[in-house]
């Protein structure tokens, strides 16, 4: 479709032509690797003064991906102004003047962020573990070990799921403030909190965050999920698929 | 050429557009005149597929807006200057808006020259001044070399010569067979550029006509009489077959009838006269008189926007409807 190779471009465009797309991008990738490294560091240090259980679910891969909890904040705050930053300027009125397909705008946008997004967290998936693993000395992990590779490859692709996620939310709620207010807290603590506690354990799984991160794990921790690792990624798309329905349908109804 | 039939918005329970049906001109300039809320904004939005109207229809050259291929090429429109990410600089706003529309880049440095941002073209649109932030706009307006234009308000805030210099690109743009359709609330500013006028108010359609036959109507000029014996003074006139509308000083407003004649009556009646003065009415006056019934934020009036008191005013409003 030309209309579409057109709008590609031209978010292109957008998106590369504002500075918060390199800063928050930068900030996710410094987070995500920095702090992987320095867990790494920290981790391999103490593997003596670990018990014997502890020793047996020691998961050198996901360790090196501990950064990702807080780097994934960035890139939420990525998601949330490519799509919501329209509505607080009010270019969204110029946007679509330009583009009334609001569909083919939509998914043009979501599209161009969600590349980027996917080509930053795969090269910062493979940063941080590649970086970890050397901060883990002789219990480190090889990239050819079973599982590791799916592990990587899968850190990348939640990196790009997270900032979908984030895209469909700020689509529905249309406002950066609100959106941010909302997607920070739930993913920093209330994701947490809930997996934390152990009535709502079961319910926390099926979080878009901690489905998706099962991807990551290598070795199986104590507690146990449902589903294996793509299981996880799957639960992940469904949430991220009925966010962009929802941010979609709101689009198309409302006014702008 | 754009058709409106019947188009209505509603917000919640307020009508903001109610029934509008007209049609705008190619080769001219149609002022769209208003009130603050009559509606303006609202019917321009609904004509860029921007707000859905609650019923009703706008056609561009016989098709739905959503239908135009490439629509910045068929229109160009500029509704709020601020409508843009401040964080870009001028070159790439319309760059992104050229490219989602097929348009070729080097037409961007065109459009830049044309409203004369060039030199500020690298700078990021946060820092624009308002005639910067509306000149930038107008050229988002001109990129696609459209053959209709839309301006909301184009000459808010803009400097006398920057007020001068969009009169005359709208004329240009006319000229060129162009449809232009530029919305105000001056019709000062309207009797300068427009040659046709569509006027609404609380979203219903006041009148549909030429600049030139507004002007003929409205600005005919009376002749203002004041004399201490106001009551013989009407009968004298009233006697002579002339009718006199009493102002609200107590002066009374004779239409028709020149000045000469009318000092002539009143001294053969040998009636003293404080003023006889030949008087034009204001296009200002004509449409605040038009609109009066509609406004909708009045800030307590008494000395400008009266109400009609059945002078030609609410006569006019009949006839344009
Ligand atoms: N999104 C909205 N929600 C609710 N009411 C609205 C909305 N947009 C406009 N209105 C109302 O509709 C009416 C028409 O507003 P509109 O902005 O179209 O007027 P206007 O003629 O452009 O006025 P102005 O000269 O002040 O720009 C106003 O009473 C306004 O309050
Ligand atoms: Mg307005």
């Amino acid at each position: 479709m030309a209309v579409a190779a057109q709008v590609l471009r031209s978010e292109w465009t957008k998106v590369r032509s504002v500075r918060s797309t390199v800063w928050t991008l930068g900030v996710a990738v410094l987070v995500t690797v920095g702090l992987g490294a320095l867990i790494s560091k920290l981790a391999g240090d103490d593997y003596d003064k670990l018990s014997v259980r502890e020793k047996f679910t020691f998961d050198p891969t996901f360790i090196s991906f501990a950064g990702m909890g807080l780097g994934q904040l960035a890139l939420i705050v990525f998601g949330v102004l490519v799509i919501a930053n329209e509505y607080s300027t009010g270019m969204i009125r110029t946007s679509l003047a330009a583009v009334p397909q609001r569909g083919v705008f939509l998914f043009s946008k979501i599209t161009v962020a969600t590349l980027l997004a996917l080509v930053i967290g795969m090269a910062t998936s493979f940063l941080t573990f590649f970086l970890g693993q050397a901060m883990l000395g002789d219990h480190r992990a090889y990239l050819g070990d079973p599982g590791v590779l799916r592990a990587v490859i899968g850190g990348g692709l939640y990196m790009a799921l997270i900032t979908m996620f984030s895209m469909g939310v700020a689509a529905m709620l249309r406002s950066p403030m609100l959106s941010l207010g909302i997607l920070m807290p739930f993913f920093f603590l209330i994701s947490n909190i809930l997996q934390g506690v152990s009535a709502t354990r079961k319910v926390a799984h099926y979080l878009p965050d901690k489905a998706g991160q099962k991807v990551m794990q290598v070795i199986p921790g104590t507690d146990e999920t449902p589903y294996g690792p793509w299981g996880g990624l799957g639960i992940m798309v469904l949430w991220v698929v009925a966010a962009l329905l929802g941010g979609y349908a709101v689009l198309k109804r409302r006014d702008a | 050429m754009i058709e409106l039939e019947g188009l209505t918005k509603r917000y919640g329970d307020k009508l903001a557009v109610d029934g509008l049906t007209c049609t705008v001109r190619p080769g001219m300039v149609t002022g769209f005149l208003g009130p603050n809320g009559a509606g303006k904004s609202t019917t321009m939005r609904m004509m860029l597929d921007l707000d859905n109207p609650t019923s009703g229809t706008v056609r561009i050259d016989g098709r739905h807006y959503r239908q135009l291929h490439n629509p910045l090429r068929t229109v160009g429109a500029l509704l709020d200057a601020k409508a843009i990410h401040g964080g870009r600089s001028a070159y790439n706003h319309l760059l992104c808006l050229a490219q989602s529309n097929g348009i070729d880049a080097v037409r961007v440095r065109e459009v830049l020259d044309v409203v004369g941002l060039t030199p500020v073209a690298r700078k990021r649109a946060k820092g624009f001044s308002l005639g910067m932030g509306q000149r930038l706009g107008i050229a988002a307006a001109l990129l696609g070399d459209p053959q209709i234009l839309m301006f909301d308000e184009p000459v808010n805030g803009l400097d006398p010569e920057g007020i001068h210099w969009i009169r005359n690109l709208m004329k240009s743009l006319a000229a060129q067979g162009r449809t232009v359709f530029v919305s105000s609330h001056l019709m000062s500013e309207m009797a300068l550029t427009a040659e046709h006028l569509i006027v609404i108010g609380q979203g219903r359609l006041l009148a549909d006509t030429s600049m030139s036959e507004f002007i003929a109507q409205n600005s005919r000029s009376f002749v203002r009489m004041r004399s201490p014996e106001g009551e013989r003074l009407r009968d004298v006139l009233s006697g002579a077959g002339i009718t006199a509308v009493p102002a609200a000083d107590g002066a009374l407003e004779v239409h028709g009838e020149d000045a000469e004649h009318l000092g002539e009556l009143a001294a053969r009646h040998r009636i003293t006269l404080h003023e006889l003065s030949p008087q034009r009415a204001s296009l200002e006056e004509a449409f605040m008189r038009l609109t009066a019934g509609a406004v909708e934020y009045h800030a307590h009036p008494n000395h400008q926007a009266r109400p009609p008191e059945a002078g030609w005013g609410a006569d006019w409003q009949k006839k344009g409807s």
